[in-house]
């Protein structure tokens, strides 16, 4: 009755974008990555080297390192994240006056540009305006300089991140938990179990796969935050929080070193990927041998 | 159960409504505020409002232009996706296409893709393959635009799944059995059954491209720059004048929160991606 041709003519134009935009780029930087590449250099044409660039990056003290702080912002953040988000979304299970008004409030952080808020933390800890150093110092004596103390600065990025994103968190469980069924829940309760019982019996595991997509969604983003953390610390101290992202983005540009560029950010595509699927495999692969269904 | 108490639920909401709000909160006092006020110990109230930080940026030629190039970018990236989307979800959803499974989760990988990634061979791409005469599509409208639909068709398509789905293919049957042409099936039935998911899509995507920085940082240099690219250079540029670097950032959170307001009903199925099921 109605041809698939159709179909793939309403299809098409998405399809295109698609490819061009999203794939071409990535055959694209696949390529450059075997290549040594720098525009700036003494020779600046495309020579090719092998593994030449990932054998470099294994030995890269900068790239290792902006590696395991990037995993380490995105474990804090996410982590909190999930205990935070729950418990908000569990709360915003009860009925309350004023339910969507709040809900409304608890949802804003999530629609604000990554710049602003950037922009907002750094109004909020820069030393001599903020609030935070300000009465850290007056209240206790304590010294808030993210730009001298490593430790604050990582902090700080964490802190931001939850505020920005735990909204995201807390829709994504609340929409799983409205849709749970509540038979579960009074046979629970029939059997006589607490709410330690019920909650790691009944409600972990039906509230598994949202939490799963909560923390891939997370985590992905977590891997690639870049605006915010710019606008907050700059990087700094030192290279502290340059991030991934940022690291390829600063570092890599200004140097022009495209070939090196590539296979780094290959490389940290491959391994958010690694990272979610061992995820994936050892949160539900695991839980269906104990559990077949 | 625990019993009902309203008056300490309503407390811990507004205590928890202050903590998220504050950070905002404090933005705005500082944008209200002249460089002199805002020595000395931090102040919550904002006595005069200091509307000097607001004029200048507004005033300024080149945040005219950046704010203009942001409103086109997001306005006619929204438009594009949205449309474009409803045809592509329209043949997922109706048609028997092979592989149509495939394309679904291939789309979304679109999404996954960690954005530094695609910096470099897009810059690459846009000065210097996508070049016709002297044209290039680097630092142009058009290409932010374009680039932008790779993170936006996906969300659009998997939010807008759930929604022609929900419409029952028995009215399609119908109208086709009455003689009507494809394009009427959308446009007189699909269309305005859809129309709250297209709305919702519609404004979510144009909130997503508004907020967009680092592409459009590195994509343009001095005739498409946005106003993220804008909000960005007053710290690095312009270093401590915080009261108007706040006026530009309050500027830029404006639209999402009047669209917050607009959407916030629908948002739960809109922002968790369609991870759920809702």
């Amino acid at each position: 009755m109605r041809s698939q041709s159709v179909g793939w003519l309403f299809l098409a134009p998405t399809l295109l974008i698609l490819f061009v935009f999203g794939v071409w780029p990535f055959v694209y930087v696949t390529v450059i990555s075997f290549f040594h590449w720098n525009s700036f250099a003494a020779d600046p044409t495309m020579r090719f080297a092998g593994l030449g660039n990932y054998r470099e990056l294994v030995f890269d003290k900068g790239f290792l390192m902006a590696l395991w702080n990037t995993l380490k912002f995105g474990v804090f953040a996410v982590v909190s994240q999930i205990i935070l988000g729950y418990l908000l979304a569990q709360l915003f299970m009860k009925d309350f006056p004023f339910k969507g008004f709040f809900r409304t409030i608890h949802t804003l952080p999530l629609m604000i540009a990554p710049v602003a808020v950037g922009a907002t933390w750094r109004l909020m800890t820069v030393p001599g305006l903020g609030p935070i150093p300000y009465y850290l110092d007056k209240w206790f004596g304590y010294e808030f300089l993210i730009s001298r103390y490593v430790g604050q600065a990582f902090l700080t990025t964490v802190v931001m991140d939850i505020w920005h994103w735990t909204p995201l968190v807390t829709l994504t469980l609340l929409a799983a938990l409205s849709s749970m069924p509540k038979e579960p829940f009074e046979q629970a309760q029939i059997d006589g179990a607490n709410r330690v019982q019920t909650f790691w019996y009944v409600t972990l595991p039906m509230l598994k796969p949202a939490i799963l997509s909560a923390v891939f969604i997370r985590l992905m983003d977590a891997m690639r935050t870049v605006d915010e953390v710019w606008m907050l610390t700059g990087g700094g101290p030192g290279a502290a929080t340059r991030y991934i992202g940022l690291y390829i983005w600063r570092v890599v540009f200004p140097k022009t070193d495209y070939g090196y560029g590539s296979a780094m950010s290959l490389i940290t595509l491959y391994l958010t990927i690694v990272l979610c699927w061992l995820l994936y495999a050892g949160l539900v692969a695991r839980r269906d041998l104990r559990k077949p269904e | 159960m625990t019993r009902n108490r309203p008056f300490l639920s309503i407390l811990f909401w507004l205590v928890s409504s202050l903590v998220t709000l504050f950070p905002i909160y404090w933005m705005f006092i500082v944008s209200a505020k002249s460089r002199v006020e805002l020595f000395g110990a931090p102040n919550f109230i904002i006595k005069t409002f200091f509307s000097e930080n607001y004029i200048k940026t507004l005033t300024d030629p080149t945040f005219q232009k950046y704010m203009f190039n942001s409103i086109v970018v997001a306005t006619t990236n929204a438009a594009l996706v949205t449309t474009l989307a409803l045809f592509a979800t329209y043949a997922l959803a109706r048609y028997k296409l092979t592989g149509k499974e495939n394309i679904f989760f291939w789309t979304i990988t679109n999404r996954m893709a960690p954005p530094a990634a695609f910096l470099l061979p897009l810059f690459l791409l846009y000065t210097q393959v996508f070049v016709v005469g002297d044209w290039k599509l680097f630092d142009t409208r058009t290409g932010l635009i374009l680039l932008y639909c790779v993170f936006n068709l996906p969300f659009a398509i998997w939010t807008l799944r759930g929604v022609i789905e929900a419409i029952p293919s028995e009215l399609d049957e119908a109208a086709y059995v009455d003689g009507a042409k494809t394009w009427q099936v959308i446009w007189y039935i699909i269309l305005p059954l859809a129309k709250p998911g297209l709305a919702v899509t519609g404004i979510l995507t144009w909130v997503f491209a508004w907020n967009e920085y680092l592409f459009a940082a590195t994509l343009t240099s001095v005739h498409a720059r946005t106003i993220t690219t804008g909000l960005a250079e007053f710290v690095t540029v312009t270093g401590t004048n915080w009261g108007q670097m706040a006026a530009t950032a309050m500027l830029t959170l404006i639209p999402a929160i009047v669209f917050l307001a607009l959407v916030q009903k629908h948002i739960v199925a809109g922002l968790t991606f369609g991870a759920v099921k809702g």
